[in-house]
């Protein structure tokens, strides 16, 4: 197989969150671009590259760029964004570093890697942060005009880290990159501080030489990013350039790195970089088209969730309405609303959103109307940890909400598989008139990955028939509608939306008659209704949980959503050590697939690792009476592939 | 046909009130209040001539919660307080139905406050019907929003301590374009109110004072008893001198000083000044003094009638006109194009 680039379709640079219109068909992206002769090349076959500094050094914008010159190039990669949930922390401190660690590689790759081979650090804070995740021997490049003696003791340092024999252990550039900025973008009469700013692609610029990145994508983007002031495009282009010419020139850095595309890595098909969020909400575009329903969101904004609501906001041409309502109980209320009206209805949120919306999702399983409930968890409990992930709301997802209100649940496991999972999730929602909760994270929401676009024709056919007339005949022939009349397989209830003469009916969170749908107390109705409900949920169709053990193992990790990578990735390890270990991973969490109870009998030992203290543990203990050990991590981010390797065989060899 | 209901489709045939009705047995205390609102809105509808699959009456807690039972059109009994929010999401996402909210005053501005005045201020074309009873009937007799201060109930034996909402203030500040207040028992009244809220494109709040025979029996029997009503209540009729009492001998005049409004025993001398209502001011401020004269306690000079009529960009239709415009724009959306957007490469096998 071999690896092309292509031309771009117009609108790049979705990861820099910039808005852009239309733009026309632009020239080839994703050359590579060598740097000149007479230094050594080193092959690669993996990289691993942490961009740290303040939380105003746009750290994320460059590594955003970082990737997408990755992308463009053919890597496989993995990205972890982490920063913090205030705005602007304090300058220069501990809690204010923002970072973005990169992994690309020339095969193919599943997380954003456990530790830098190359950490940029554009302070002393950015420094102090990072430095124990980066092994000795790694290369380490900062900022030497912000290591001031006032600037290091804000984080502590007593001496300088450059010169007290501390960072010894590692490769260590010392760049003066304020000043070679400055330097550089002399001639655009910029003041000292706005040419400053532009250090971060100086940055951008030295590490795309050091890895023979394309560069005309970050050129094209800064073009656009900054369409309105056209100077200060060209000042970043500048710095960019500068960072790339000082690599290239200067004596310290002597080597540079080529890490080829990941060609085998990849089945034909045209590729994109996109982020969990992203995916997520074009998952939501296209089930909407596919079902061929108007879409609408009812949201209030909160982290990480909020990417979605507004990038669906965007798309007002595909006829999808986004009401930001005034909290999160009037964000699904709006949305159940217009799911009674016949829209795709879907709100977005995350775990302190959820627990406010528990009562209208307990009115949507009353109601049996479709709705999506899309929950991008979070570190909790409370506010908790805004911008860290985790995988808590698990049981609030199964649990939350009075009497018994069984809920679908379905967790992607990627990035880009936000996008199917999306879909799944509109597929048991219309099937089935139910609410489904879709439980994806931090981790995935702001990562990213590449992704295989989709044909049109490979997607799921999610349409649905509206009630249209009667469905029942009572005693003396008069030809009725029932609402809650059930489709015998699916034990779904007709979908019958106002405007259809003749089928005029109430709903509502009361216990209804079995069949007419209206108010009913009587016990053995109720007994009926419940159990119902129940079953319906427990006899969706989901596929049979696969399981990977070419060892024939007698020990199995099960795993849910996006710990997906970490977990493979730590299989791996083990089995090229040649520890047997067999992987099972679920998307569906709510029924779970039939075949779950006999592959966890078939291991003498069960193992899942969680970012929560042992939930889906709890539900397969409960249900399967299978002793699974629970291996946990809640610090708020995703697992490093090495130490889940090492408890993975620890927990098996106990 | 009124601007406010011109996308919703038309009846082929002429209504009844017997076709609004629903064969679900009627289950309010027998007395309540809420059978004649009930009997008023039932009569009134074959009025709109609207399709009646088209109209949908959405509720939220309560005992007038259960009014949409009742109707034989599209209906949702939903949850405490969230009627506006879910109906929001009707009305914004379907031009083509009618969409009337049930509601009290604990569901609406107890539990429910945020969404009232959310759905006010943005004027979705909902007409939101607001039983006020001045009570909890349905959890049998607490003190509500409206109750009185000093309410003697289940849960204040010493008396409430809270002084009550007024919900025409309230929605007045809540930037609502139509606000009235009605009388359960004036069943021509209801009816005129009810005729000029369906005719306002927007958000309509009308307040219905409803008595509950069992725990709140006579809270609005000072408005309903002649004798006494000639001086408690104040008619508002757009374009017509504010006056009211035996003999119209009182009227309601603006403070040259301080711009307040205060009641008078009209003489020839200030006869001429005597305030005008126009309920189609651009200003809230003097509708707004006029929901401030009713006294809370003993409801002498309530103002009822329609206070304020005043045309606002509905949000429904300004969101329909953004789905336009974003196609006019970007022309209509492509979901290949979409997906495909962006840096891409391509592999081959």
């Amino acid at each position: 197989m071999t690896s092309q680039v292509s031309s771009p379709a117009g609108q790049a640079g979705e990861a820099g969150g910039a808005q852009h219109a239309q733009e026309p068909q632009e020239a080839v992206v994703g050359e590579q671009r060598r740097p000149g002769d007479g230094k050594e090349v080193r092959r690669l076959d993996r990289v691993i590259i942490r961009f740290a500094g303040d939380s105003g050094d746009g750290m994320q914008l460059t590594g955003d760029r970082f990737t997408s010159e990755t992308a463009s190039f053919g890597n496989d990669l993995s990205t972890l964004p982490n920063f913090p949930a205030e705005i602007r922390a304090p300058a220069g401190t501990l809690p204010g570093v923002s970072s973005f660690q990169l992994h690309f590689a020339d095969h193919d790759i599943l997380t954003p890697g456990d530790a830098p081979n190359v950490l940029v650090a554009m302070n002393p804070a950015a420094l102090k942060a990072n430095i124990a995740d980066v092994p000795r021997g790694g290369e380490i490049i900062v900022n030497t005009d912000e290591f001031a003696k006032r600037a290091m003791a804000k984080v502590g340092y007593e001496t300088s880290p450059l010169q007290d024999g501390s960072l010894d252990a590692y490769r260590v550039h010392e760049v003066p990159l304020t000043t070679l900025t400055i330097e550089a973008l002399k001639e655009f009469g910029l003041s000292r501080k706005e040419a400053g700013r532009s250090k971060n692609m100086f940055a951008l610029g030295l590490l795309s030489w050091m890895y023979h990145r394309p560069t005309e994508g970050t050129e094209r983007f800064l073009r656009r990013k900054f369409a309105k002031s056209p100077a200060i495009a060209e000042a970043n282009i500048a710095a960019f350039r500068a960072g790339w010419n000082f690599g290239e020139t200067t004596e310290d850095f002597a080597v540079s790195y080529e890490v080829a595309p990941a060609s085998s890595a990849f089945p034909p098909g045209t590729y994109r970089n996109i982020s969990g969020n992203l995916a997520l909400s074009y998952g939501l575009i296209a089930a909407a088209r596919q079902s061929d329903l108007p879409l609408y969101l009812g949201s209030y904004p909160i982290t990480p969730a909020s990417d979605i609501l507004h990038e669906l906001s965007r798309h007002k041409n595909f006829g999808v309405r986004t009401f930001q309502a005034e909290d999160e109980i009037a964000g699904i209320g709006a949305a159940l609303g217009a799911a009674f009206g016949g829209s795709l209805a879907v709100t977005t949120t995350s775990g302190p959103g959820v627990a406010l919306k528990s009562e209208t999702i307990g009115l949507a399983v009353s109601l049996e109307l479709p709705l999506l409930v899309v929950d991008i968890q979070r570190g909790g409990p409370s506010t908790g940890l805004p911008t860290k992930t985790e995988q808590a709301d698990l049981l609030q997802a199964m649990y939350g909400r009075n009497g018994e209100a069984p809920v679908p649940v379905v967790a992607p496991r990627t990035p880009a598989d936000c996008f199917d999972a999306a879909l799944d999730a509109a597929r048991i929602a219309l099937a089935y008139r139910t609410p489904v909760f879709l439980l994806s994270d931090g981790y995935l929401a702001n990562g990213s990955e590449p992704w295989r676009i989709p044909e049109l024709d490979e997607l799921p056919d999610l349409r649905v028939q509206f009630a249209g007339g009667p469905n029942h005949e009572l005693a003396d022939g008069t030809e009725v509608f029932w609402p809650y009349k059930r489709d015998p397989h699916t034990l779904a209830r007709p979908w019958a939306v106002p405007g259809t003469p003749g089928l005029e009916h109430r709903i509502g969170g009361i216990e209804k008659q079995d069949g007419t749908g209206n108010i009913s107390y009587d016990p053995a109705n109720h007994d009926f209704m419940v159990r119902t409900r129940q079953a319906k949920v427990d006899g969706i169709a989901v596929p049979e949980v696969e399981v990977d053990d070419p060892d024939g193992a007698r020990a199995l990790v099960l795993g849910w959503g996006s710990t997906y990578g970490p977990i493979t990735a730590a299989v791996r390890r083990l089995r090229a050590a040649g520890v047997p270990i067999a992987q099972a991973h679920l998307r569906h969490l709510n029924p779970f697939p039939a075949n779950l109870g006999e592959v966890l009998r078939s291991y003498d030992r069960v193992v899942v690792p969680e970012m929560n203290l042992g939930q889906l543990a709890t539900l397969i203990r409960a249900r399967y009476l299978v002793d699974a050990h629970s291996h946990t991590q809640v610090n708020g981010m995703p697992f490093k592939a090495e130490q889940l390797a090492t408890a993975l065989k620890e927990a098996i060899d106990d | 046909m009124t601007e406010a209901l011109s996308l919703v489709p038309k009846a082929e045939a002429q209504q009844s009130m017997k076709d609004f009705k629903s064969d679900q047995e009627v289950r309010w205390c027998p007395g309540c209040g809420d059978y004649a609102i009930l009997a008023a809105v039932q009569g009134f509808m074959p009025e709109l001539g609207l399709a009646r699959e088209n109209i949908v009456f959405v509720s939220g807690i309560g005992c007038s919660s259960r009014f949409p039972y009742y109707m034989d059109t599209y209906g949702m009994h939903s949850i405490h307080g969230r009627a506006p929010a879910i109906a929001t999401g009707l009305a914004s996402s379907r031009q083509d139905l009618s969409v009337w909210v049930v509601t009290g005053d604990g569901d609406a501005l107890s539990i429910g406050g945020n969404h009232l005045i959310h759905a006010l201020r943005r004027n979705v074309n909902l007409k939101i019907l607001l039983f006020n009873n001045r009570i909890y009937g349905l959890t049998k007799g607490q003190y509500s929003p409206t109750s009185e201060l000093g309410k003697v109930t289940k849960s204040t034996p010493m008396g409430s301590l809270d002084a009550p909402f007024n919900p025409v203030s309230l929605a007045l500040g809540a930037e609502a374009g139509f606000v009235a207040r009605t009388v359960d028992s004036d069943r021509k009244h209801l009816t005129e109110v009810l005729r000029q809220a369906a005719a306002h494109p927007g958000t309509a709040l009308v307040e219905i004072y409803q008595n509950c025979n069992i725990f709140n029996d006579g809270a609005f029997d000072v408005l309903k008893d002649k004798a006494q009503a000639e001086e408690a209540v104040i008619r508002l009729e757009h374009g017509e001198p504010i006056r009211f009492g035996a003999g119209l001998a009182k009227g309601v005049v603006r403070d040259p000083g301080t711009g307040d409004l205060h009641v008078v025993d009209v003489t020839p001398e200030n006869e001429s000044a005597v305030l005008v209502h126009d309920a189609h001011a651009a200003s809230p401020t003097t509708a707004f003094a006029l929901s401030r004269l009713a006294d809370p306690d003993t409801l002498h000079h309530t103002p009822i009638g329609v206070l304020r009529s005043v045309r606002r960009p509905v949000y429904d239709t300004l969101m329909a006109e953004q789905l336009e415009a974003a196609v006019e724009q970007q022309g209509k959306g492509d979901l290949g194009t979409l997906l495909a957007g962006g840096d891409t490469w391509t592999v081959v096998g």
